[in-house]
């Protein structure tokens, strides 16, 4: 393998990037295309965050000001689609796409070619999926869940929804084929799969994840799409069909897929934490057992979302038992990060700060997750803002924050320059006030009776909608900042090869910013450790 | 003008007590299992806080203590087996002490056998029906006149100034206090999901599905939910009222109910 490679290369001295917007359309290397991953991020990223912004507008104050049920309804689901499927998910396969090959010292994705394609998916995808805006009977409404019956009285953007998360759906699976069979088979000699660092391992076990879920979650939205229009009743109960049965397969995707968003951020951060408390993960296996611990278990809890729909008794309490221990890989997980930092010598750099904010804040959302795994209290809880604030806060604080963690922690490596630090750290800080003013009031509201996805409330919940709609504008504005730091990394002092004084691994033994090829002949995966201590 | 501001002043007055009984945390509500389900509540948030206090706690002390700018020199320490079995055992230990009185509520709640009372309770496209299974008394519950008034878009109508804006019917669910009544529940259209926080009930109604759940009002009163499945452009709108009252109140009421059906049955069609 290493000689192909090497010999392949030989016959290719003059391999730059191409010219103009050919470089973007046709590239098959993993920098360009992990490049474009991210920008298209957050791309969607700006434009789920307006759409959250047209909520909290409209549940600023009671009554109803700026728009109608049916488009609230559209702009809930439209939000969490884009968020879920256009903003995180492909921020952390661009994520993977730079950095995997550059931790395991592979001259790029083990299949380039399809790299490109996977990517080129996704704005046909969202272009799809944006335009139902503009179409009859409005965008979809019924929720990013898609529960029939109701999502089969979308108007003409019913078969287009379908198309686009098909496409979505083909993508990821692309993506995850790619990340496995690049880990697999272009480790550098020496790297052992437990001495894999954890970005790359959090993110093979994603990958698994994704083969395993987003085909059925294909065949959940096919079945939806011919009960519309094939005459199939799978789940229409004048049919002989079941409602439920949809929930049931949705979540058998669904669930795995919040591990999918959660893990690769868990490996953010642990590549993260020890950097600048220049100590090493603490319990570096232990922290591999627990991700594939989270992972297996993701595949048995999945009707834990489903305690109110009328399950049999043993169900109820098989799900309710199997939730409640992934508190346990979850908590080991939390618990070695703390131990990494626990006489370490700490210095508290923008990236550092972001998981910082990760580990407290997705603690929270851990916390309200094993309170949402009783299932007794769980009917209570269940579609209300409680449920909300779960979520946002695994999310935002959690996923989203980590990949900004990654996206200042390896900056540098990418741009070739320092960002603005004092901007990156008024950025961490606006967001981390505005984002707890946000969703912490969320909890209150659910606790005190609001469901969710309603575009209208009674008097009681005025107070804290209020403020949760000041934390989301503060918030969104904030995010502006961010892209004030990643364009400052443009004019930014340079950077040099570590980039940090605790940095490990291979990424950082590579020129900043990383030149187009890299690890051309495979290196030693122990030059890392002979440079840096 | 102030004819309008004379009549919202007992409402202003009942939204501000409103609001202090709702503010933060679950109701404890009027039923047993209410109460069972909010000390459950309770007993995992004050877990949850202690954990929070002992894990973040010694972050903070190390965030405090460990820093370079201290001029510490890093450990070097990466692993420990004792250390991972301990914070491995010791979650075990708190989730089974949470999961025996969660797994005995359930099965409370699951036993719906031998009720006074059976209603069958169908979801529409945006309202509820109501059929009392053995008085054959049947009626549909919708969104009281005034939240409709002022629920349009610009209405101009101050919400704060209707009584229980958006949490009003034009015809409650009458049930009798300390009587064990069971809720059988089905859908004529999409999923909708019936809950009322004070009898800690929420069941989805499901099309072609009856569900089937229970509760034992233990105080009479008026006790208030909204439907919380996503079930289309009115589902904010589709609320619930349960009036418990004395049993002999609801003998009275079924008894003028039936005098009065055929009229109110032509009313409502």
């Amino acid at each position: 393998m290493s000689t192909t490679v090497a010999d392949l290369h030989d016959h290719h001295e003059d391999h730059g990037p191409a010219k103009g917007i050919g470089r973007w359309l046709f590239s098959t290397n993993h920098k360009d295309i992990g490049t474009m991953y991210l920008v298209f991020s957050l791309t969607m990223f700006f434009i789920g965050g307006a759409m959250a912004l047209v909520i909290r507008s409209e549940l600023a104050i009671p009554g109803l000001q700026f728009v109608h049920p049916e488009f609230f309804n559209s702009m809930t689901t439209m939000h969490a689609l884009i968020m879920v499927f256009g903003a995180v998910m492909p921020a952390f396969v661009g994520l993977a796409n730079w950095m995997i090959p550059l931790m395991i010292g592979a001259p790029d994705m083990a299949l380039p070619r399809m790299n490109n394609w996977s990517f080129w998916i996704l704005p046909v995808a969202f272009g799809i999926l944006l335009s139902t805006l503009l179409m009859p009977g409005g965008a979809p409404a019924s929720g990013w869940t898609m529960y029939p019956p109701l999502v089969l009285q979308t108007g003409d953007a019913f078969p287009f929804l379908i198309f686009s998360v098909h496409l979505m759906g083909i993508s990821s699976i692309m993506g995850a084929i790619n990340v496995i069979v690049t880990i697999i088979n272009m480790r550098a000699p020496e790297m052992s799969l437990l001495k894999m660092p954890m970005f790359v391992w959090t993110w093979l076990i994603t990958a698994y994840l994704l083969i395993a879920v987003m085909p059925v979650l294909a065949g959940a939205v096919t079945m939806l799409l011919t009960d519309q229009f094939f005459g199939t009743s799978f789940f229409l109960a004048a049919g002989g069909g079941d409602p439920v049965m949809f929930q049931h397969i949705f979540w058998f995707f669904g669930h795995p897929e919040v591990y999918i968003m959660i893990l690769p951020a868990f490996g953010v951060v642990s590549e993260i934490i020890p950097t600048f408390s220049r100590k090493k993960l603490f319990g570096h296996d232990s922290m591999v057992y627990a991700a594939s611990s989270i992972a297996f278990l993701s595949f048995i809890v999945w009707a834990h979302h489903m305690f109110t729909v009328g399950m049999p008794l043993t169900g109820q309490m098989f799900f309710m038992f199997a939730t409640m221990l992934i508190a346990v890989p979850t908590g080991v997980k939390v618990f070695n990060w703390v131990a990494t930092m626990w006489r370490g010598a700490m210095t508290f750099e923008t990236p550092m700060l972001f998981s910082l904010a990760f580990v407290f804040l997705f603690t929270i959302g851990g916390f309200s997750g094993l309170m949402l795994a009783i299932a007794p209290a769980d009917i209570q809880y269940h579609d209300t803002y409680f449920v909300v604030a779960h979520f946002h806060y695994v999310l935002v604080p959690g996923s989203i924050f980590a990949i900004m963690a990654g996206a200042y922690y390896w900056l540098p490596k990418w741009t070739g320059h320092m960002y603005n630090e004092s901007l990156g750290k008024l950025h961490f800080w606006t967001s981390t006030i505005f984002v707890n003013l946000t969703f912490f009031p969320m909890h209150f509201l659910g606790l005190a009776g609001m469901p969710r996805r309603i575009p209208d409330y009674s008097t009681q919940f005025t107070d804290f909608n209020t403020i949760a709609s000041i934390g989301a504008i503060g918030f969104g504005v904030s995010q502006l900042l961010f892209v004030g730091v990643i364009l400052s990394a443009w004019k930014g002092s340079k950077a040099t090869d570590r980039v940090w004084e605790g940095s490990h691994g291979l990424e950082w033994t590579v020129p900043s910013p990383a030149p187009y090829h890299t690890f051309e002949t495979p290196p030693r995966a122990r030059i890392a450790d002979e440079a840096f201590d | 003008m102030l004819r309008k501001l004379f009549f919202s002043l007992p409402a202003l007055g009942l939204a501000v007590t409103a609001k202090a009984e709702w503010a933060l945390n679950m109701p404890k509500g009027v039923t047993d299992l209410s109460a069972e389900t909010y000390n459950l509540h309770m007993m995992v948030f004050w877990w949850c806080v202690a954990i929070g206090v002992i894990v973040f706690g010694v972050m903070i002390i190390s965030l405090i203590k460990h820093r370079k700018s201290k001029g510490v020199k890093p450990a070097t320490f990466s692993h420990s087996m004792t250390a991972e079995v301990i914070w491995t055992a010791i979650p075990v230990v708190i989730l089974m002490l949470m999961a025996v009185p969660a797994a005995e509520t359930m099965i409370r709640l699951e036993d719906s056998r031998d009720p006074d009372i059976s209603v069958v309770i169908t979801g529409y496209q945006w309202k509820w029906h109501y059929r009392y299974q053995d008085e054959g008394i049947a009626f549909y519950s919708s969104l009281a006149r005034s939240s409709i008034e002022a629920r349009r878009k610009q209405s101009g109508v101050d919400p704060n100034t209707v009584d229980n804006y958006l949490l009003d019917v034009d015809r409650p669910l009458v049930v009798p206090r300390g009587a064990k009544v069971r809720l059988l529940l089905t859908s004529n259209d999409v999923v909708h999901s019936w809950w009322v926080p004070d009898l800690a009930i929420k069941k989805d109604a499901v099309p072609g599905i009856v569900n089937e759940t229970w509760f034992n009002a233990k105080e009479a009163g008026t006790y208030r939910g909204q439907c919380a499945e996503l079930c289309g452009k009115d589902h904010g709108y589709m609320p619930i009222v349960v009036e418990v009252v004395e049993p002999d109140a609801y003998l009275a009421w079924v008894e003028a109910w039936k005098e009065d059906a055929p009229k109110l049955a032509s009313m409502h069609q």
